[in-house]
């Protein structure tokens, strides 16, 4: 990518600033993550009194196809931009940000009755503190994807957007596949794992 | 030949380093201390008096050996360079030197010997922490268990059925003879305490929620100096801790006057001092064996008038210290969790008389 | 692009524009400064920022030494001297040396690869202005966070914070509270900055400035930045952690509910022991420009320095249970940590040893930028051999959190850091305001500050040996510790006479100092082909490069670094 093979400085190719800088933050936030889940793997097994995960949580089927399909979504949105079809791209993108609405809707739903109604909140016990402490966080890094998610839907739909802007969609695109990652990592951790171990 | 070469080593150290500390203690006028017997007032690492202490100046030994000849060799070298390659003269400037870039042999020589090194003292250091921390401790070993709070010691003997406070009584070991260390346990009621006596062994935390261990096995009597070596609060400065290693006769009499009920007072101050502690709300923190004070969050006073000290350290356990810390413990621990009780001068003397029953 | 290789001899730069030259009040000199995006005003706010928190921190240890002074002293009470070594530790990493970094980071990477700003400029101001806030928001807790008696105003919890002391239950009051909100700010600040560090080094070298190329400098920059990246995240996760518990009632750290207290050291020096390479890296950083320059040779061993460099970092992540020997983990975990520990001091080890060799064999020149760094070879290797003492379990079992490690640290930071942060200051002083330091008040600033930094810490190694623990306020007088507590104290005075004379300097030369031109050094990375200061925009054309030296490429066309690397 970067070479000077030849003396020519014609030949001279960096990689994208945009595409570095966004895996960069992604770095960053996966380390942030990661001591959360070590934290929740920690404590997992250590609650002093219940509720307890396989007591009260259920697989959040719904919320996990709407996110997974959201990244196809996304896909596809970049590839019309590419081609430079502007209204499947606002298409495929809107569907993106409605995918991640009912996601964030989804999880609200299911800490309503986790807390109203199995009486788990963030005081309760290690597990509650854990548990909503990382999927908290992974919610709350939903909730900004959405938000950057609207911001381009919005100058797409006023006409700004263009086959240009493929880099700058790009780097959104990768920060919207890091929080499907997360969610493959706190949906094992905290979904599949930590309700199989007894109390 | 090593070793007698490190324990040569050992002593010039520790030669080097009496001799600084005398120096400087003589050229410095002394500040007049309280006549104490037997007490170790220097907490010198490199003079333990007990086995783990003694362990750690194993791999110690080697690996200040290894970081002096370090030393030497590189500041040699940086000497040599400064003064061989120093300017020459006002034209010495005009003409660079030859540019070297670099030298695999060379850099490889000095990877490698750091490399083995490193394997050295990670063997030495691995041999040396399972050794001193997986001790088996015999079956008749003492078990202490020390329980630190904000800002004294808890010290319970379990199997005796004892509990005190700031102080720790253990029979001396011999190096000859089958060892009798004493077994500490070691758990936090607060925050995050460490219980370090230097001649006696390394540090060991005392973390809430918790159980750590560590071991003493002394081999000399008399009284070692700790502190609390990990800041847990406003007087962690002032949670000092005594160490008092008694010969096997002493300790079993510290032991049987300890599962004893106090004295009970003779003159007419102390009997009203009796009657006006229970009164009070001390009762509601200290403990005294067979009386109504139950309380458990300040230290046990069924022998107070035993004990060394007073305030965990920060005082000497005489009538006068005794005043002063009832009429204001601020004055003495500023910050500490003894509330002034506002004695009235009379219930000040009566209750200072009776405190100095508790024997 | 530029299209010529445009480093010839006789090259001369338009005329430039210089900082101050605005036209205008004060007012609009203030204005510049708040709206730029200037890489080197950033800079140099940054290292001004750096310095007056510098000057802070060290009042509060020169109050606390008073207190030391003398057994039993009632200088300070205790809440006041627990709050000053707080502040003066939380300070000293996050608002002193941190900043420095990235101050050096900010006005040198782009000018050393011929770049013309930071790959994203605005965030850059923002990362400063972060910074700065998160600093204002510490200190205003000396006045904004009243608690109760035992909680004071300030923080008081070390700047290692330890739980539970930093629980609600223990730490009453918000003071604790403001040390958290200030870090998880800096910390935003601090990866924005890394961040931009990071891409600017890979995507916007000037041609032919291949990774292979750059100056060792911006190599350790980079490794800096990564680390950066790594490590704030977790203690960001720590403030967010402590804050829950705090405010929201959760378990983290609440032992009386089954949570767990070391985890929050594991977690913290997970951050913390990267910190600490992350504050030294500087120290690599400019020592590698220095010594060639002043020794008249390339840097010896290339690419070892840089794999050294890399190797540290990484082996920096796997060691944080060095600072946990005696919170009672089993011996395996122990014995671990010791070969972690033990092995990072190899590659830096071999960097003391290129350094040698580079001055080996050259032509010294006993300037000021050497002169420093000098100092900080024989500091830092006294430093770096008291952490691998501390390395071996059983020996800090004896000396982890006492006055060895005190001292360990300051030979570090102060004898390590701080002696190659001045280095730095002389030497790119007159590349950043065209005037030269003077020399004899720098000697003054040299030797008053080396002598009196060794009066304070050399004797706190054998305090520690005798037993003394740190973060104490007062001890009694008949532990044998009271001789060199004074000596300590007296170094104070000295350091701060030195620093007196490095103040004036640093004002004295901006008017009356000796004019540098672009070159004073006679040196070969790409900064010094511009001039001093720089305009704003950096370099009229692109520089392409050939070698590592591109300005002895230029100096000596008979014999190019290209034709040996």
């Amino acid at each position: 990518m970067n070479y000077a093979t030849t003396e020519n400085p014609a030949d001279w190719k960096l990689p994208s600033a945009r595409k570095l800088g966004i895996l960069t933050l992604i770095l960053a936030e996966s380390a942030l993550f990661t001591i959360f889940v070590v934290a929740y793997l920690f404590y997992t097994g250590k609650s002093l009194n219940g509720p307890y995960p396989n007591e009260v949580l259920e697989f959040p089927l719904l919320g996990t196809i709407a996110l997974f399909s959201s990244s196809g979504t996304i896909f596809m949105a970049e590839r019309c931009l590419h081609a430079g079809n502007k209204p499947g791209f606002s298409l495929w993108w809107g569907i993106t940000a409605a995918l991640g609405i009912y996601f964030l809707y989804f999880t609200g739903s299911e800490w309503y009755h986790l807390i109203l109604e199995k009486n788990l909140t963030i005081a309760t016990n290690t597990f509650g503190t854990t548990f909503y402490s990382l999927v908290g966080l992974h919610a709350f890094h939903v909730i900004v994807g959405v938000l950057l998610l609207l911001g381009i839907l919005i100058s797409a739909l006023r006409g700004r957007l263009h086959p240009d802007h493929t880099e700058h969609v790009q780097a959104i695109s990768y920060y919207w596949h890091f929080v499907d990652c997360i969610w493959i990592v706190v949906l094992t951790v905290v979904y599949i794992l930590s309700v199989r171990v007894p109390q | 030949m090593l070793r007698s070469f490190i324990s040569g080593f050992a002593t010039t150290v520790r030669l080097l380093l009496t001799a600084f500390i005398l120096i400087s203690s003589a050229l410095l006028p002394a500040v007049a201390a309280q006549p104490e017997t037997d007490i170790h007032r220097l907490a010198d690492i490199f003079q333990p008096q007990s086995r783990p202490a003694e362990l750690i100046l194993e791999p110690t030994y080697l690996v200040l050996l290894i970081c002096f000849g370090i030393f030497a060799v590189v500041v040699a070298v940086l000497v040599y360079v400064l003064i061989k390659f120093r300017p020459r003269g006002p034209q010495d400037h005009l003409e660079e030197p030859p540019q070297v870039y670099g030298s695999y042999n060379i850099e490889m020589a000095w990877t490698v010997i750091p490399c083995l090194i490193v394997f050295v003292l990670v063997l030495v250091s691995s041999r040396s922490i399972v050794e001193i921390q997986d001790q088996p401790m015999p079956e008749d070993a003492i078990k202490v268990r020390l329980i630190g709070h904000q800002w004294w010691w808890e010290v319970q003997y379990p199997d005796l059925g004892i509990i005190t406070a700031n102080e720790i009584h253990v029979p001396v070991s011999s190096k000859n003879g089958p060892p009798r260390p004493t077994h500490l346990i070691l758990e936090s009621a607060d925050v995050i305490h460490s219980f370090w006596v230097p001649q006696l062994a390394g540090k060991t935390d005392l973390v809430p929620n918790r159980v750590n261990h560590t071991w003493v096995e002394p081999y000399k009597t008399g009284v070692f100096l700790g502190n609390c070596a990990e800041y847990c609060g406003t007087q962690h400065a002032n949670m000092l801790l005594r160490v008092i290693v008694q010969t096997p006769e002493d300790f079993e009499k510290w032991v049987a006057n300890q599962k004893q009920l106090p004295t009970e007072p003779q003159d007419a101050l102390a009997i009203q001092g009796k009657k006006d502690f229970y009164a009070l709300s001390c009762v509601n923190c200290h403990k005294i064996d067979a009386s109504p004070a139950e309380g458990v969050f300040g230290p046990d006073l069924t022998k107070f008038a035993v004990r060394q000290t007073l305030g965990a350290g920060v005082a000497l356990n005489t009538p006068e210290n005794l005043h002063d810390w009832l009429l204001n413990p601020d004055s003495l621990k500023p910050g500490c969790y003894m509330p002034d009780m506002k004695l009235s001068p009379q219930q000040l003397s009566s209750i200072v008389a009776y405190l100095q029953t508790l024997k | 692009m530029a299209q010529e290789i445009i480093i010839e001899e006789n090259y001369r730069m338009p005329a430039p524009v210089h900082v101050g030259d605005e036209k205008g009040s004060l007012t609009r000199v203030i204005q510049q400064l708040v709206f730029t995006v200037d890489h080197k005003k950033l800079g140099l706010m940054y290292i001004a920022a750096g310095l007056l928190f510098f000057v802070i921190a060290g009042l509060l240890a020169g109050l606390m030494r008073i207190q030391l002074a003398f057994p039993n002293n009632h200088f300070l009470p205790p809440d006041v001297f627990n709050q000053s070594f707080t502040m003066h530790g939380t300070t000293m990493v996050f608002l002193v040396g941190m900043p420095m970094a990235f101050g050096f980071a900010n006005y040198l990477v782009p000018l050393m690869i011929g770049a013309r700003d930071m790959a994203f400029p605005r965030l850059n101001a923002f990362g400063f202005w972060v910074f700065f806030f998160s600093g204002l928001l510490l200190y205003f807790s000396y006045v904004g966070a009243p608690g109760l008696f035992a909680a004071g105003s300030a923080p008081d919890v070390g700047w290692f914070a330890y739980s539970p002391l930093t629980t609600k239950a223990f730490s009453r009051g918000h003071s604790t509270d403001y040390w958290t909100l200030s870090l998880l700010l800096g910390g935003i600040g601090s990866v924005a900055t890394a961040l931009n560090i990071l891409v600017t080094v890979f995507c916007m070298r000037c041609p032919g400035m291949t990774l292979g190329r750059l100056p060792i400098f911006v190599w350790c920059m980079v490794v800096l930045a990564f680390l950066v990246i790594l490590a704030l995240p977790c203690l960001s996760a720590c403030q967010i952690m402590i804050s829950l518990d705090r405010y929201f009632g959760a378990k983290f750290f609440d032992t009386q509910a089954g949570g767990d207290a070391v985890l929050w050291q594991h977690f913290f020096w997970i951050f913390g022991h990267p910190e600490v390479y992350i504050l030294i890296m500087p120290a690599f950083a400019i020592t590698s420009e220095v010594i060639p320059v002043f020794s008249r040779k390339p840097i010896f061993g290339y690419p070892i320095m840089v794999a050294a460099v890399v190797a540290i970092a990484f082996i920096s992540l796997g060691v944080w249970a060095h600072h946990m020997f005696s919170v009672g983990m089993v011996s395996l975990a122990n014995a671990f940590f010791v070969t972690s520990t033990l092995l990072v001091s190899v590659p830096t080890g071999i960097k003391i040893f290129n350094w040698l060799a580079t001055m080996y064999g050259g032509k010294l020149r006993f300037e000021l930028p050497l002169i420093f760094c000098i100092a900080f070879l024989f500091q830092f290797l006294i430093a770096g051999l008291t952490g691998v003492m501390l390395a071996v379990a059983p020996f800090d079992w004896q000396l982890s959190d006492s006055y060895f490690v005190v001292a360990h640290f300051h030979y570090i930071l102060i004898g390590g850091l701080l002696f190659t942060i001045f280095a730095g200051i002389y030497y790119w002083y007159p590349k950043a305001f065209g005037k030269l330091l003077n020399h004899k008040l720098g000697l003054w600033h040299f030797w008053l500050f080396a002598i009196g930094f060794h009066i304070t810490f050399l004797p706190q190694h054998f305090l520690g040996f005798l037993g003394m623990p740190r973060r104490i306020y007062t001890y009694q007088s008949d532990r044998g510790w009271d001789e060199m507590n004074l000596l300590s104290t007296i170094g104070v005075a000295i350091q701060a006479a030195g620093i007196l004379f490095f103040v004036y300097n640093l004002i004295y030369s901006y008017f009356w100092g000796k004019k540098s031109g672009d070159d004073p050094w006679d040196a070969w990375t790409l900064e010094w082909a511009t001039t001093s200061p720089p305009p704003e925009y950096n370099f009229a054309k692109f520089p392409v490069v050939k070698s590592r030296r591109p300005l002895w490429d230029a100096k000596h066309p008979e014999d190019p670094d290209w034709k040996h690397e």
